[in-house]
């Protein structure tokens, strides 16, 4: 992969800044709050969490393109 | 009260974290040994990003168990918040960092006061501020280590049995901090051994309670189904995931919270401390931005687990707030809960863990706040007195300074301690956390503002944090102490002085809010409005402005072309015997050879870049703000006002551009230096093949020249034949004069040419008739394929036969004898017209194809090589582009060489672009 033009690199960072309130605090999170389970765990955990994990694996993408490519 | 059959001998608890600290001091040493002998350990990413982990303390430790036992998710927005901020790591994270290192910065305290002019004023004031948010949320780690010690040696309280280990762990971690923390004054040196200690306590801690949790998890309870499966269906535990009617999800103290933790990533003097200061590499930050949010999510995995397990093993009872004797709080799980299963080695393992987000939290805030206190509250007192005067005869200040740091770091872990052993039992562990959070965010306004908006000056910040803070306290320090009985708490219900509005949970009547969401609005509001409020009632002065330039623009000038907003007079010897006295005699001089060396032939002027270099040296020792007044005090210096800022930052922009546009000629002037460079080189080959070729004829003409000197009885025959040979050698000799004469004609653009419109058929014909009698001799036939007629074409005849009749003849050259056949075609059609000369013969090698047009280059190896000059081509070639067309060897395919030429019926080239297509000829198409 190679690195990106710093203003995109800006630019993703931001909207990935974004996704993360999104996800994480109302009204969004109200879905969360519901007594659905997921392989019979809890959604409102689950789904934190799970989020938490999407955040993280994009914005190790973002961050670990080098210019090896 | 834990069943003392489970509990462990107080001597081996004491002995495994004993054991458990000098290992730590290993860990310091050896990576200090390491930085000594080059190889550091910390310059690395994954290290980096795991120092960021003394963000997890105690609190979250136990603290977070006990927020999931009652509330669920709720201790997630203190990890949610972080992530989003490392989000922006890599844009905001990064300034700071480049901005703290090129300035030397060594606290947010200097951060904020170098930002606003170097004010001494903002640089206490934030010290205040981090100083009160910090002193109890020290005590809470020695808290915490404390119960956790009684909970396991099942001493319900610590301090019996002869000795304290909260004072004893509080001097442990103040030597290990006195050790690795202070042993540079200069700040901005590394401390090695200390982050890597840091960094192995995070895993430490890490591990610790993976353990525990996968213990609970799997050992206690058969996987997470299971136990969420019980969970849910305990109504009391279900309640804490599922908000109703009576309790509603409180998203305002959600955000709240999320914003707080976001904030307080960056802003708390620790976090400050590992992410700003104790950066090796801007880099790493790329790999820390995920790797944090990373161990923080692995970190709060088995948050959930334990507290629903625990509250399911002990029963639903044990929640805060039920009647009845409590067999286990929540926020010791992490430890009664191995305890009670009867596990006290995974107990104690996981009391390690504790004790490491402890000690972690404490040595790390304690190196940052001495390093504040130090130079913004005690330094500038000293500096007051007469022996430290700088113009005393005081020798060397660096052992002083080092021992104030010292002494600052032994009393705030005494002060944290004395507050532990005075409010410990007032406060739950994870208010005091909050507490702390909020103070801190109250640097968010004048410190994130400073570093993108240059309007921001000293009176906004200043007014900023005096209201953010004193808000901060009304609102919430106040009504904590008066909730743990320590002050009348009649003003919660009443207001001050009787005033309602004044309510401090809920100022002017704001009701509906937390305590915590209300209290972090009103003071972020204060201050940030005041921030931006009053420092827009005036321009910025002199100083502010320079220092914005400097913060915000950090990005936008190398260190080179950086402006230096300084103006006066200043003595080498003054400004040497200032870093002497306050960086020690050594350090002194290796700076200023560095330096010397830097400035190059010059060698040390006195001049601003000097002066703004001692400053900046002097920073990392002592803070911006008392650099500052040192640095004054022994030059003569003029204040600059606004005009002469404007005009310092133009000269700067105007030198830069300078050394753009220099930068840029140089880089013309290389590339035509490259250009000419190659174009002599061609030259030279031309004339060496020139020379080579002349040479051969002549010596054949002079050696049989001399045979007929030497003997002049020579037969008439043999004569006859010799000189014969002469005369060839001789016509070879001007044709090859003629042609070099022809060449450079042609490429000098001063050949003759005589245009007129062109019959091509006829043209063709004729050059056919003309080589009849040579293509005979050799026994080749010539198959002219023309069409019945061809519009003129505007070119010299002359020229053009010269180029057909080379072509000709070269294909007659390398035709087999007999046997030998060439194709002269002509292709007509709108743009041009095509000539191309195809033979049978052995066709051009690969090799050679891309040389053939080349001056001297010849066809065929070496043995039949050819008659002829070797110029052929390249004149041909030359002449149909100065024609306006292309010449070309069209691709092998096997049935000899095919060369072939385009005229355009139109002459769309200009003569400028045949000049530039000659001097480039030699170089293969």
């Amino acid at each position: 992969m190679t690195r990106l033009p710093e203003h995109l690199l800006t630019q993703r960072l931001l909207a990935l800044f974004a996704a993360g309130w999104l996800l994480w605090d109302f009204p969004l999170l109200r879905l969360w709050l519901s007594e659905a389970t997921v392989f019979g765990l809890p959604l409102l955990p689950v789904a934190l969490f799970g989020a938490w994990a999407l955040l993280i694996v994009l914005l190790a993408r973002l961050m670990e393109a080098r210019d090896e490519g | 009260m834990a069943s003392p059959a489970s509990a462990l001998s107080p001597t081996l608890v004491l002995g495994a974290s004993l054991v458990y600290l000098m290992a730590l001091f290993a860990v310091a040493w050896w990576a200090d040994r390491r930085a000594a002998a080059g190889r550091s350990v910390i310059g690395n990413a994954w290290v980096y990003a795991l120092s960021m982990g003394v963000y997890c303390t105690a609190w979250t430790y136990f603290g977070s168990v006990g927020r999931a036992a009652s509330g669920g998710v709720w201790f997630l927005p203190i990890y949610l918040g972080p992530t989003l901020a490392m989000v922006l790591a890599w844009l905001v994270l990064r300034k700071m960092v480049r901005i703290a290192r090129t300035w030397r910065i060594t606290s947010i305290a200097d951060f904020i006061a170098s930002r606003y002019g170097k004010s001494r004023l903002l640089a206490g004031l934030v010290t205040l501020i981090a100083l009160v948010g910090v002193v109890p949320y020290v005590a809470l780690q020695l808290k915490a280590v404390a119960s956790g010690f009684a909970l396991l040696t099942g001493t319900p309280h610590a301090g019996e049995g002869g000795f304290d280990t909260a004072l004893l762990i509080a001097l442990v971690l103040a030597g290990f901090t006195i050790a690795f923390g202070t042993r540079h004054l200069d700040n901005t040196e590394r401390h090695e051994g200390l982050v890597a200690a840091i960094a192995a306590e995070s895993v430490v801690k890490l591990l610790a309670f993976l353990a525990v949790g996968a213990f609970v998890t799997w050992g206690l309870f058969a996987g997470p189904g299971e136990l969420f499966a019980r969970a849910m269906a305990t109504p009391a535990i279900a309640r804490a995931l599922q908000p109703d009617a009576a309790h509603p999800f409180a998203y305002d103290q959600w955000f709240a919270l999320m914003l707080l933790a976001m904030l307080s990533v960056i802003l708390l003097p620790r976090q400050f401390q590992v992410m700003v200061v104790e950066n090796v590499d801007e880099r790493h930050i790329r790999r820390a931005a995920w790797a944090f949010p990373a161990y923080l999510l692995l970190i709060n995995l088995f948050v959930l687990p334990i507290a629903f397990g625990g509250l399911l093993y002990f029963g639903a009872e044990t929640l805060p707030g039920a009647a009845g004797a409590v067999p286990a709080d929540p926020e010791t799980f992490v430890l009664s809960l191995p305890l009670a299963a009867g596990a006290p080695a995974l107990a104690l393992v996981a009391f390690v863990g504790g004790l490491s987000a402890a000690t972690g939290m404490v040595i790390v805030e304690a190196i940052a706040v001495s390093t504040m206190v130090c130079n913004d509250l005690v330094l500038p007192g000293l500096l007051r007195l007469k022996s430290f005067a700088p113009s005393g005869r005081g020798g060397d200040l660096t052992g002083t300074l080092l021992g104030i740091r010292r002494a600052v770091i032994v009393a705030l872990l005494l002060l944290g301690w004395l507050y532990f052993r005075i409010a410990g039992e007032a406060y739950a562990l994870v208010s005091i956390g909050l507490i702390s959070f909020a103070a801190v965010a109250q640097f968010a306004p004048a410190l994130l503002g400073g570093m993108y908006w240059k309007g921001g000056t000293r009176n906004g910040a200043l007014a900023g944090l005096v209201a953010g803070a004193a808000l901060w306290t009304y609102t919430l320090m106040l009504p904590s102490i008066a909730k743990s009985g320590w002050m009348d708490a009649g003003f919660l219900q009443h207001g001050a002085f009787g005033i309602a509005l004044l309510k401090p949970e809920a100022l002017f009547g704001l009701v509906g809010l937390d305590s915590l969401s209300h209290a972090l609005f009103w003071s972020l509001l204060a201050n940030a409005g005041l921030y931006v409020g009053v420092s827009l009632l005036r321009t910025p002065s002199a100083q502010e402005a320079s220092q914005a330039l400097l913060f915000v623009d950090i990005f936008e000038r190398t260190r080179e072309d950086r402006p230096v907003f300084w103006r006066g007079r200043a003595q080498v010897a003054d400004l040497q015997a200032l870093t002497r006295r306050f960086l020690g005699a050594e350090r002194a001089r290796r700076l200023f050879e560095d330096y010397a060396r830097g400035r190059g032939a010059h060698g040390i002027a006195a001049d601003a870049r000097l002066v703004q270099f001692v400053e900046t040296e002097l920073a990392g020792a002592i803070g911006s703000a008392s650099a500052r007044v040192m640095v004054a005090s022994v030059v003569e210096e003029e204040a600059l006002d606004m005009d002469d800022v404007l005009r310092i930052l133009d000269e700067a922009s105007q030198l830069r551009a300078y050394s753009q546009a220099l930068e840029k000629a140089t880089d013309e002037l290389r590339t035509a230096n490259e250009q000419l460079k190659s174009l002599d080189r061609l030259k030279d080959d031309f004339m060496s093949s020139v020379t080579h070729e002349l040479r051969t004829p002549l010596t054949s003409i002079r050696a049989l020249a001399e045979l007929m000197v030497d003997d002049v009885e020579m037969p008439a025959a043999q004569r006859q034949q010799f000189l014969g040979i002469m005369v060839a050698e001789t016509e070879r000799l001007s044709r090859l004069v003629n042609q070099v004469l022809d060449m450079a004609k042609i490429e000098s653009g001063h050949a003759d040419w005589h245009n007129t419109d062109v019959d091509l058929v006829a043209l063709l014909q004729q050059a056919a008739q003309t080589v009849q009698e040579m293509l005979r001799e050799r026994g080749a036939v010539l198959d002219l394929q023309l069409p019945p007629a061809s519009p003129p074409l505007r070119a010299d005849p002359d020229r053009l036969m010269q180029v057909l009749l080379n072509l000709l003849s070269n294909a007659a050259k390398f035709v087999p004898s007999p046997g030998g056949r060439i194709v002269l075609r002509l292709r007509v059609d709108a743009t041009g017209a095509t000539v191309e000369v195809q033979d049978n013969g052995p066709g051009v090698p690969e090799a050679q194809r891309a040389l053939i047009f080349e001056k001297f280059r010849q066809g065929g190896d070496a043995d039949h090589r050819p008659q002829g000059t070797g110029l052929g081509l390249p004149i041909s070639r030359q002449i149909v582009e100065h024609l306006g067309g292309r010449m070309e060897l069209r691709p092998d395919i096997g049935q000899g060489a095919c060369f072939a030429f385009t005229l355009p019926w139109t002459r769309s080239t200009e003569p400028a672009r045949d000049r530039a297509a000659a001097a480039t000829a030699g170089d293969p198409k």
